[in-house]
């Protein structure tokens, strides 16, 4: 029985959206204020989650053709890389550098190497969860 | 290396090359090949003789572990080259005998030289080493080796019970002596047995010394197969028998022998050493030669008699200590004792080396040796007969074999325990030569069994499983040789006192016997040793021909109560107890599992937090409670009591969602916002998980859902959890910190070092991050596992 859940599918057009944009932000703002990469992962599987909700999961594997393993795979290599760069410059593991820079538009903000570390947090999250709510949502 | 650790390395290097023999050269019997070794081991031990007959000795020293003193030292003296020579040419005998004894075609022969070149030169390294350590390893390479050849037949189940008993025994008592070496090196802080002896007179007075005698003792004992722990042997008489009449009759049975003898300069000083020893060796003695009449197979007969002979040896030991105590006196009756064990361990060889073949050839050539079926051999088998002869008559003690000779002396030594005036021996001193004496007839009953029973009477064709003839010619040189032996060394007995018997006698009492000559007279005089011999063939023979009428008191003392079935009641014991103590614990509930935990952590933790006083209440430093800390805390709490009694599990998860929540609140409230958002997320989305396990529960049927029963001990336990926590946080919090805390240096650094001003995440990802990479780890772990269990519990219902 499938119900016609109009309002939803297009709440959910704008929702994900603003979810995905509320994720980003507390994932970049995460060095300054509450966030970071752990919830702005689960923030942003939420948004596809919610996708998933509204419509089905072929639908959303259409949206996004991905294989969320990748994620989780990718993101543990970056954290590994970055973690290990360090080494390439004679200090030890684990060092995190970063600068001040003027950029146009943007303005005076902070280069970070964390934020690449914080980024494989954020890609073994979205993976992990995703991994999790697909496995068992497809399985009979 | 020298020469000497070539010679003890020679079987295990052969042993290596046996199976490929066995393998390319299949028309040879392997047999041929392996008689190389000890002839060539017996030649080069031979040559050896002149150094010690000269009272000098030979040391060589490998290291093995020089940073813990174990060096792989081998020390010939009188003691050693003797075992070394009986060892080398009792091995030979038996490896030619062998030849002819075991099928080339039908037996695993490979595995049986291998066994056999293994056990020879571990019993080669036991009489040859002057390391403790190294000692034990050889002894234990013995036991290991014997429970090979004993169980060479393992398709027979008594063969594999035999194999099991001798080893479960004799590692026991090694173990033991394990022990002993251990003290006994901590004790004189050292691994070699020469500086031992050297400085014996100050390991007297340590208090560990008596137990250290005891637990060497013990693997003394078990090995040579001293009462109680005797019961092994006979069942060892399943091997075959060229092992038997290697094993269990010249070699490793006297391994317990040599270790007593090489540790008398040490221990010997001891009244325990002197009592225990001749004690048990005496004990050994009346019994093995007691149980070994009641006995109808022709090898347990000898394998009874092994162990009371080796009972004789031992207690002549025993009372060969007490000659410490006369260094004084000219004319040391008490060496004569030690002379009469080395004597004597010779002739046993000898003559029960040769009983063991002869019994193997009336297996071999009729298919039986129970003494019912047999007799009347005498025609049929004349050379088997003679040896027989020989040798029954030697172990008997009757002229002119050196049984005889040696019986005599140990008599005499006996007969001198009564002027034993020291360690109490006045008082009971006087059974050791009444014991002696009935020992001594029951031996020659026993021995006579073995003859007539065996050899004359009516030959009953028809209960034979073969047709009896004599064995081949091959087969019988061995024990012609060894029963050509007895009769030389009892003709001429003072052929082996200087080169042998003399400086073996003064390995083992090197303090007195510097001017020690040994003669072994052929005729004493009418000495008391004399009438007993005489009284013993009288009374012996009188027992012999009326057998059948005492024979019935073997039968007043039931089966049950006999060693053999204490140690099988034991061992079954220990299997049924065992298997019954953890079945009561090892339920396979997860539910007792917990329960055994967290008492242990309730008492552990609470007996530890009183028994060191730890427990403190200091109320100043809380800070202020205010008003939403309270009502989260009514919340949470009241949350978490209704959880335990709501009816559904939904409620319950819904409640348990609940607490997620006000946890979340706590944080906002302490000021934890990354902390909130968090826990936030995943708290909703473990109650959604949650939810899909509640839908996938299996249907109750009839059944509705109840509420969780409740169980008293349950309850007590997790009160006493909650209690147990909740007093080590207070304490905990009451209690002086030693250091101030660390956040500090993060508050300070966290914009400076590390550009962030979330200390949270900068602590995450920067100071701490590597914790984080390894969380992550997990999360892509459990993501991983949970993809695999559903996608392979699919997979597995789709075939």
């Amino acid at each position: 029985m499938k119900t016609n859940d109009l309002i939803l599918q297009t709440v959910t057009k704008v929702a994900a959206f603003v979810i995905i944009l509320f994720s980003l932000s507390i994932f970049l703002g995460g060095h300054y204020s509450p966030g970071g990469g752990f919830v702005g992962g689960l923030m942003t599987s939420s948004a596809i989650i919610l996708l998933l909700l509204a419509y089905d999961l072929k639908t959303v594997a259409g949206i996004l053709p991905v294989d969320y393993k990748l994620f989780i795979a990718s993101g543990l290599l970056l954290s590994v890389l970055t973690a290990s760069g360090s080494l390439l410059f004679g200090v030890p593991l684990m060092t995190h550098a970063f600068t001040y820079v003027d950029l146009p538009l943007l303005g005076h903000i902070s280069l970070h190497t964390a934020v690449l570390f914080d980024l494989g947090v954020y890609l073994v999250v979205v993976g992990v969860t995703m991994t999790i709510i697909q496995t068992i949502g497809e399985s009979e | 290396m020298s020469l000497l650790h070539w010679a003890v390395l020679a079987p295990f290097l052969a042993a290596l090359l046996v199976p490929f023999l066995y393998k390319l050269v299949r028309r040879i019997h392997t047999g041929w090949f392996v008689l190389f070794i000890p002839i060539i081991l017996f030649t080069y031990f031979f040559t050896l003789i002149d150094t010690t007959r000269k009272g000098s000795t030979i040391i060589e020293s490998v290291p093995w572990i020089p940073s813990l003193h174990i060096n792989v030292s081998l020390y010939v003296d009188g003691l050693s080259l003797l075992f070394a020579l009986l060892i080398t040419g009792i091995g030979a005998l038996v490896i030619l005998y062998s030849i002819f004894y075991l099928s080339n075609k039908k037996e695993s022969l490979h595995n049986f030289y291998v066994y056999l070149l293994l056990f020879m030169g571990a019993m080669l390294g036991v009489v040859l080493s002057d390391n403790l350590i190294v000692l034990y390893t050889f002894w234990e390479l013995t036991s290991l080796s014997s429970f090979l050849l004993i169980g060479y037949w393992h398709h027979r189940e008594r063969s594999r019970y035999g194999a099991q008993k001798s080893l479960l025994i004799t590692v026991f008592g090694g173990l033991a002596m394990f022990g002993g070496f251990v003290l006994l090196s901590y004790i004189g802080s050292t691994f070699s047995i020469r500086e031992l002896i050297m400085d014996s007179g100050q390991l007297f007075e340590h208090p560990l010394f008596i137990p250290t005698m005891l637990l060497i003792l013990l693997g003394a004992f078990t090995k040579s197969a001293q009462f109680p722990f005797h019961i092994w042997l006979p069942d060892a008489m399943e091997a075959p028998t060229p092992v038997s009449a290697y094993l269990h009759s010249a070699t490793m049975v006297k391994a317990g022998i040599y270790l007593v003898a090489r540790l008398s300069p040490v221990f010997a000083f001891s009244g325990t050493w002197l009592w225990l020893v001749s004690l048990f060796g005496i004990i050994t003695l009346l019994w093995g030669s007691f149980f070994a009449v009641k006995q109808t197979d022709l090898k347990g007969i000898l394998a009874y008699s092994t162990i009371s002979q080796l009972g004789l040896i031992m207690s002549l030991l025993g009372v060969g200590a007490a000659a410490l105590h006369y260094e004084e006196l000219d004319d040391n009756l008490y060496l004569a004792a030690t002379v009469a064990a080395v004597f004597h361990l010779i002739n046993h060889a000898t003559f029960k080396g040769s009983l063991f073949m002869v019994a193997g050839i009336v297996d071999h050539e009729t298919g039986t040796r129970d003494i019912r079926k047999l007799g009347g051999l005498m025609q049929v088998m004349p050379i088997t007969f003679t040896v027989a002869v020989i040798g029954t008559f030697s172990m008997a003690g009757v002229p002119p074999f050196n049984g005889f000779l040696s019986k005599e002396m140990f008599l005499a030594s006996m007969v001198h325990v009564l002027e034993l005036d020291i360690v109490n021996f006045t008082t009971w001193g006087a059974l050791f030569p009444v014991i002696a004496w009935i020992a001594s007839v029951f031996t020659f009953i026993y021995s006579m069994i073995i003859l007539f029973k065996t050899f004359t009477g009516s030959l009953q064709s028809e209960k034979l499983p073969k047709q009896p003839h004599e064995a081949p010619i091959g087969m019988l040189i061995s024990p012609i040789i060894l029963a050509s032996l007895v009769i030389v060394f009892g003709l001429f007995p003072n052929l082996l006192s200087t080169s042998i018997i003399e400086p073996a006698t003064a390995a083992i009492q090197p303090t007195l016997t510097n001017d020690l000559h040994v003669h072994i007279g052929f005729w004493h005089g009418f000495k008391p040793e004399f009438w007993m011999t005489v009284g013993i063939i009288v009374f012996g023979t009188m027992l012999f021909i009326t057998l059948k009428r005492w024979w019935r008191i073997y039968s007043i003392v039931p089966e049950q109560i006999s060693l053999n079935n204490l140690y099988d009641q034991s061992l079954n014991m220990i299997e049924v107890i065992s298997l019954k103590l953890t079945k009561i614990f090892m339920t396979g509930y997860i539910r007792n599992y917990l329960i055994y935990i967290f008492i242990f952590f309730i008492a552990a933790l609470l007996s530890t937090l009183f028994q060191k006083n730890a427990f403190t209440i200091d109320l100043d430093h809380v800070a202020p409670i205010g008003l939403y800390e309270v009502i989260l805390a009514v919340i949470i709490a009241s949350v978490s009591i209704v959880i335990l009694f709501a009816k559904s599990r939904l409620t319950s998860i819904i409640l348990l969602g609940a607490v997620g929540y006000t946890v979340s609140l706590f944080f906002v409230l302490f000021r934890a916002p990354d902390l909130a958002l968090t826990q936030l997320i995943i708290e909703t989305i473990s109650v959604a998980l949650f939810l899909l396990c509640f839908y996938r529960l299996p249907k109750l049927g009839n059944r509705k859902e109840e509420r969780m029963a409740f169980r008293w001990n349950n309850a007590l336990i997790s009160i006493g959890v909650g209690i147990t926590v909740t007093l080590i946080a207070i304490s905990a919090f009451s209690s002086n910190k030693p250091f101030p805390p660390i956040s500090s240096y993060y508050i300070e650094n966290a914009y400076k070092e590390a550009g962030g001003k979330n200390i949270v995440n900068v602590i995450l990802v920067d100071f701490r991050g590597l914790d984080t990479m390894f969380e992550i780890t997990v999360l892509g772990i459990a993501a991983l596992g949970i993809f695999g269990m559903i996608k392979l519990r699919t997979g597995r219902k789709s075939e």
